[in-house]
């Protein structure tokens, strides 16, 4: 075979290896697309489920994962933050911003099922908090916490050096220069992880499986030592034990489909923003 | 006003110190909370808590290991001399035949059964080739004629070597790990093997060949695959995959070991493409203009300049993959049928470690051993995934000092 033959064989096969992986992802997509879409409904939507979960809504659920959204951020967004800022501006590059990049790594490898085992030793049982909202949500939160620390990296990164130094060198100090300068260019990207990572939170199931999630509650939380339903679990359960699995295929069908909607959204508007501003920093 | 400032400042400085330990401190907790739990299992007896097993004194057989304790009361082992006692059959008695040899007055059932340990040591006493599985709390007074048997504790070479995964079996549940970590190595490797050409390819096809329009498709893509929750992907499996697998290899079930390792290969492709994309992207431009100017194509300076100089970037993506793929819980757990026994070929049924912990922590009453040996599933996991990502970071540092 001479070379010219063999260069265009071979690229010939990537090219359909590029096909097969977007081929792969609208098939999934696809799939759930197809046959959620005739579920969803405003009444899908806003109701709990009924006749042992093979009608009514997801409601329930998505409150619930709502819930552990916006629990697991209040804890891991700030700390995360924090932690990049510390590593990124104030550490400087020696033996401790190693060490702790190392381990942030190694936690972003764990399985999110030893998350879930550790959180169920540590907040359910040690501490005492019960299958709860906090618990699920404190769980989560550490789950995310490498993700939210590596995006804020990136951003503070972008952050050219010579915005520092010109505020240093008129006599700001580290904070103000951090607070001031640094913080307010990288403010668009640190939010994109944010997205990023609520999309991440909202999808998980292995770490809720023993800190918060229940097979059926329609009722609401009333605090954050009360347990709730989530999304993702709630598909697993239906999906695999329900009452009468083949009744609950569409409601199944349609979980499935919120749950992609949501991960989908996330990822457009974090790709969003990151182009919208990624232009304005390099003008800027 | 200055001062306060200052203050404030400093302050603000050290809660940034801190939680940049953050990471540490939770690695730390994880690993504390998780060895704590698991390496009780190896305190635990083997029998369940507050039961122990009985004969006859004339027995001279003093300790049974879990499995042997598992095959008689299977009938597996019918003749004490298997176990180095006299020629006898064995006569397995469990606590509940109790109640058909007595009346509940013989037993002074309306006072909590008082009599119960003394007509417990009856039977016993009048059996030589007895063995009985009793909760303590009724025990027969151990005298010349009844003694306990040594059941001793779950050691980690029955863990860790063991061949069966029976957390509940009663009297002595079994706790070997071996078919587990094979299903886990099982559909692992063999979803590697699947993903790994495909994301290579796909890596470069991205890096090397790819317009700026292409590539603008094909990375969100990428990132979206990447974060499809494992749960859809376990749904997808079972209504798609599942029924796929089943037909294609004319299959009594669809749910296997292969099922799970497509799976676990379209979930690993974004790991191993975003990866290895990156180390290919890497390769200095001289080098490449070197090649195409010596006259090669672009394909031979793609494999001939390219992949070997990105050679530790795409080891690193593999290792990375791997460790994806052994810890993932969801859709295996949806998928792979989930029969805890030895895996002899890729189409039948096998259960993964995460996929065990989900299935069973649930189950698994706080403190037993059936919890502990789930933790020490999680302890293994951890092992596993440290070691993987140890591995990637060494494998990428060594690019850095051979390359430059």
């Amino acid at each position: 075979m001479n070379r010219k033959t063999s260069q265009s064989l071979a690229f010939w096969i990537f090219r359909v290896f590029g096909i097969i992986v977007l081929g792969i992802l609208l098939w999934i997509i696809g799939f759930v697309v197809y046959n959620g879409i005739g579920v969803i409904s405003w009444e899908f939507l806003t109701t709990a489920p009924t006749d042992g979960m093979t009608a009514g809504g997801i409601m329930p659920a998505i409150v619930g994962t709502m819930c552990l959204v916006l629990g697991s951020m209040i804890f891991a967004f700030p700390l995360g933050v924090m932690s990049a800022i510390y590593t990124q501006e104030y550490a400087g590059n020696g033996f401790v911003v190693k060490f702790i990049r190392v381990m942030t790594n190694n936690l972003a490898g764990i399985p999110s099922i030893v998350f879930g085992l550790f959180g169920m030793a540590l907040f359910v049982n040690t501490l005492g908090f019960g299958d709860s909202i906090l618990a699920g949500s404190l769980t989560l939160g550490i789950l995310v916490l490498p993700l939210v620390i590596r995006t804020t990296e990136e951003a503070l990164k972008s952050v050219p050096q010579s915005f520092r130094s010109g505020s240093l060198a008129l006599g700001a100090t580290k904070l103000q220069t951090t607070r001031k300068v640094v913080l307010p260019m990288a403010f668009p990207n640190i939010i994109t992880g944010l997205i990023l990572s609520i999309g991440r939170v909202s999808g998980e199931t292995a770490p809720i499986l023993f800190t918060v999630a229940a097979y059926f509650l329609p009722k609401l939380p009333n605090s954050i030592f009360d347990q709730v339903m989530a999304l993702p679990y709630h598909l697993y359960v239906i999906a695999t034990t329900g009452k009468d699995i083949e009744a609950s295929r569409p409601i199944a069908y349609g979980t499935a489909l919120v749950l992609i909607a949501i991960v989908l959204i996330m990822n457009i508007l974090a790709t969003m923003l990151r182009r919208h501003f990624g232009k304005k920093v390099k003008t800027g | 006003m200055k001062k306060l400032r200052k203050i404030l400042e400093r302050v603000i400085e050290a809660m940034l110190t801190v939680s940049g330990a953050v990471t540490s401190i939770a690695i730390l907790l994880i690993v504390a909370f998780l060895f704590r739990e698991g390496l009780g299992l190896f305190k635990s007896p083997t029998v369940e808590r507050g039961y122990a097993v009985y004969v006859n004194s004339a027995n001279p057989v003093q300790s049974l290991l879990p499995w042997q304790l598992k095959e008689i009361f299977d009938f597996q082992i019918e003749n004490w001399n298997e176990l180095g006692g006299p020629d006898e059959e064995i006569r397995v008695f469990r606590f509940n035949e109790i109640f058909s040899l007595y009346t509940d007055e013989q037993l002074d059932a309306d006072n909590d059964y008082a009599l119960l340990p003394e007509r417990l040591a009856e039977v016993i006493a009048a059996n030589p080739a007895i063995i009985a599985y009793l909760p303590q709390r009724y025990a027969p007074v151990e005298d010349e004629s009844v003694k306990t048997v040594q059941t001793g504790t779950i050691t980690m070479a029955q863990f860790f070597l063991g061949r069966k995964w029976m957390p509940t079996a009663k009297p002595a549940a079994q706790f070997g790990v071996l078919p587990l970590v094979l299903g886990t190595l099982m559909v692992s490797f063999m979803a590697i093997l699947i993903a790994l050409p495909l994301g290579l390819g796909v890596a470069i096809y991205m890096s090397e060949l790819a317009s700026e329009r292409v590539r603008r498709l094909l990375k969100p893509a990428i990132e979206l695959l990447a974060g499809i929750p494992s749960v859809v992907y376990g749904f997808f499996g079972l209504v798609v995959l599942v029924p796929l697998v089943q037909r294609t290899f004319n299959l009594d079930v669809g749910e296997t070991a292969f099922t799970g390792s497509l799976i676990l290969a379209i979930m690993a492709l974004p790991t191993i493409i975003t990866v290895a994309e990156d180390a290919m992207r890497n390769t200095p431009r001289a080098m490449r203009e070197a090649s195409l100017a010596m006259g090669a194509t672009d394909w031979q300076t793609i494999y001939r300049v390219v992949i070997p100089y990105s050679l530790s970037g795409i080891s690193a993506a593999v290792v990375l993959g791997i460790g994806r793929a052994i810890g993932e819980t969801m859709a295996v757990l949806m998928v792979t049928g989930n029969a805890a026994v030895m895996p002899h070929t890729l189409f039948e049924p096998v259960r993964t470690i995460p996929a065990t912990i989900a299935a069973e922590l649930g189950e698994a009453a706080s403190g037993s051993s059936h919890y502990q040996a789930l933790f020490m599933l999680g302890c293994i996991l951890f092992v596993i995934t440290l070691i993987v990502s140890i591995t990637a970071e060494a494998i990428s540092k060594r690019k850095h000092e051979v390359g430059v």
